[in-house]
């Protein structure tokens, strides 16, 4: 349970991060919050010889918002973005996803980038971005910068499309305009904190007669990485969400995942679930759009 | 691969040390491996447990989930730091004692940090608020209800209120007995 002898590199700036991932290229790994890459190298399931260190450049730190965007650099807290409240505003989406993530002590150090590239498929945040379609900014001394969309970063568990030389340097959340916009994070997990065995979340707009002008919905913990369903939403649009259709959509949405199966749910038992939490959550959206 | 030592320089309790140590030792090893301050505890070792929260520069975090190395400059209060002077306790650590909340105290010095933790940044906590702040920690024994009564408590305003005059948990268990 301790972790294999590395060499520890500090990055001083963007530039000598990149430098040193060019240099050792999959021999290092950079390390954010460390909340699941110190367990995984003290279980020696990482093994990195030269661990580069990201967490005191400011850059990667900074929150903006605009009208339409949340920016956040890849190093920022959890905790930081928790207790925002101009991002709670912008963004409640991440506020309910982050009510679920670990525990105060993990997000006072996990941040937002490391979970997103950590990309464990039960994440709480790798859902949200999917189903917010966020897009990641990565670089590489080699190649420069590239944008990549939520559904084209996550590949499967722990998989992303992050190149061995690249890094994640922050995201770009879209923030819907206009009135009328909920949003509900729904779990089941054997503990509270721990990673989901199925999660979903939603965001609706709905006018003031309770018609759906917009929808976004997904799935966590239920295949090898997190599902958007954008058929599906379009299905709420024009609707008014009643019970009927909310049954049908989370239905429909389930039966389109491949979960995996453990000493705590099988598969048939993860996707009754999924169906159970999207349901929930579709019904705790719309219930607020009413208020 | 033997790693070479690298020197850091960590305030921890309010006492600045200056070590040569490997990268790879984990903040709790280097409590209490290299300063001897063995308070912390190492339960599970891999960020489930809690048994190691320490405060980073006052923020509650796992000792063992990070690199003492990435401490470097920063500063530390342990369970050891927690009481206001040496041989005293914090109102949260008496009101433990008071309210029978540890049994084999393996959990508490991770609770303990939780609770203060909590209670700097919400001096009257619910129990909603109590219960989410040490949900990272987990107790095997005693169960968390008296943990919880602990931290209400120590944060009633009764109790600050009577407190000059009237000892509380060990300190009047002591008083006691020395009266006999």
């Amino acid at each position: 349970m301790k972790a294999a002898p590395f060499e520890y590199i500090l990055a001083e700036s963007v530039d000598h991060a990149l430098e040193c991932l060019n240099q050792h290229g999959m021999d290092a790994k950079a390390i954010a919050g460390g909340q699941s890459l110190v367990p995984m190298m003290a279980m020696r399931l990482a093994r990195p010889s030269v661990l580069l260190d990201i967490n005191r450049l400011p850059e990667l730190k900074q929150i903006k918002i605009s009208a339409n965007n949340v920016s956040m650099g890849a190093t920022t807290r959890q905790r930081t973005i928790e207790d925002d409240a101009e991002v709670h505003d912008a963004l409640p989406l991440v506020r309910d996803a982050l009510r679920w993530v670990g525990h105060v002590q993990t997000r006072n150090r996990g941040t937002i980038g490391g979970s997103l590239v950590h990309a464990d498929p039960s994440a709480e945040l790798p859902l949200a971005a999917t189903v917010l379609n966020a897009t990641l900014h990565l670089r590489s001394q080699a190649s420069g910068d590239r944008a990549i969309s939520a559904s084209d970063f996550f590949l499967g568990p722990m998989f992303t499309a992050t190149g061995d030389t690249e890094c994640l340097l922050g995201i770009d959340w879209p923030v819907w305009s206009g009135e009328g916009i909920t949003t509900a994070f729904e779990e089941t997990a054997m503990r509270h904190g721990d990673f989901a065995m199925a999660s979903a979340a939603c965001q609706l707009q709905t006018d003031a007669d309770g018609i759906c002008l917009r929808a976004a919905i997904g799935l966590g913990g239920v295949d090898g990485a997190p599902r958007a369903f954008p058929e599906l939403a379009l299905q709420l649009v024009g609707q008014r969400i009643d019970t009927s259709i909310v049954r049908e959509v989370a239905h429909a949405a389930a039966q389109q995942t491949e979960p995996g199966s453990d000493l705590y749910a099988d598969v048939e038992y993860r996707r009754h679930l999924a169906a159970v939490m999207l349901t929930r959550a579709l019904q705790k959206a719309s219930l607020h759009s009413h208020v | 691969m033997p790693s070479s030592l690298v020197t850091v320089e960590i305030q921890v309790n309010g006492v600045s040390h200056a070590k040569a140590i490997e990268p790879r030792t984990t903040l709790v090893d280097f409590l209490r491996d290299h300063l001897l301050l063995t308070g912390t505890h190492v339960g599970c070792e891999h960020g489930v447990c809690g048994a190691c929260s320490v405060l980073l520069e006052g923020d509650p975090v796992r000792s063992c989930c990070m690199f003492a190395v990435q401490a470097d400059g920063m500063s530390i209060t342990t369970v050891e730091g927690l009481a206001p002077e040496r041989g005293s306790l914090s109102k949260i650590q008496d009101a433990f004692c008071e309210s029978h909340a540890l049994q084999c105290g393996y959990c508490t010095s991770g609770m303990l940090v939780a609770c203060h933790a909590l209670v700097a940044q919400t001096p009257q906590p619910d129990e909603t608020q109590i219960r989410d702040a040490i949900g990272g920690n987990l107790c095997r024994c005693t169960g968390y209800q008296q943990i919880v009564n602990a931290v209400k408590l120590a944060t009633s305003p009764t109790l600050e209120a009577r407190q000059p005059t009237q000892p509380q948990g060990r300190e009047a268990a002591v008083a006691g007995a020395s009266d006999d």
